[in-house]
């Protein structure tokens, strides 16, 4: 019982990312305001970046960048020393990726707002229900 | 890594996740979300991981903030929920 719990408890950078994971899709699911959406979506990304970069880390390493590179002739580098930068470059580039899926987001929420005159997803369905009289479908 | 300032900003990180989506004020929601990137960052630095800390830094704390200010400033600030 006691290594179930010290496993359960060390594992503290895990189950933030699964609270953040759960605050994320509750934003994009219950929120019915467009710009709290887009949040939940950024919230959803940065707790995936946070998975990954828990994933490099290692108990007593240093940062990624090898000691005594230059001019020391041949040196084997001790891979334990140092945190696993893969996971490192790899979220590099999704943080780029989301921050262009915010900025076409909001520019669609921006074309929205301007058309309807309003954010919220009810409001919204309203008025293409009232636009187009013929139409039946409830979905939303 | 620390472990004590890990989870004491990995606890504000939470919270402050949670205020972004809860308060019923979007320039507010876009504040706090700029506070949320700007506590990430530095949770990354703590692990780590400095490239993922100063590319967070200026384009998760720096240019979103800026783009959900100028969202709302040109769209609105009233939100139901």
């Amino acid at each position: 019982m006691e290594s179930l719990a010290t496993f359960i408890l060390t594992k503290y950078n895990y189950w933030a990312v699964i609270i953040l994971l759960v605050i994320g899709l509750y934003a994009m699911i219950a929120k019915k305001n467009l710009v709290k959406k887009i949040i939940g979506m950024n919230i959803f990304q940065t707790a995936i970046i946070l998975f990954y970069v828990s994933i490099g880390t290692k108990r007593g390493a240093t940062l990624p960048i090898i000691e005594h590179a230059y001019g020391d002739s041949a040196h084997a580098v001790h891979a334990a020393d140092y945190i696993n930068p893969l996971p490192h470059v790899l979220m590099l580039t999704a943080i780029v990726v989301s921050v262009a899926t915010l900025g076409v987001a909001l520019a669609l929420a921006m074309k929205i707002h301007a058309q309807y005159g309003t954010l919220e997803e009810d409001e919204i369905q309203e008025k293409i229900m009232e636009s187009e009289p013929g139409s039946t479908s409830t979905s939303g | 890594m620390i472990w004590q300032l890990d989870l004491i900003i990995l606890l504000i990180v939470i919270i402050c996740g949670i205020a972004a989506i809860s308060i019923r004020d979007l320039l507010g929601a876009a504040i706090m979300f700029g506070a949320y990137s700007f506590m990430m960052c530095l949770l990354w630095s703590i692990m780590g991981a400095v490239d993922v800390s100063f590319t967070e830094a200026s384009v998760g704390a720096g240019v979103s903030t800026v783009f959900f200010v100028a969202a709302v400033f040109r769209t609105t600030r009233r939100t139901r929920d």
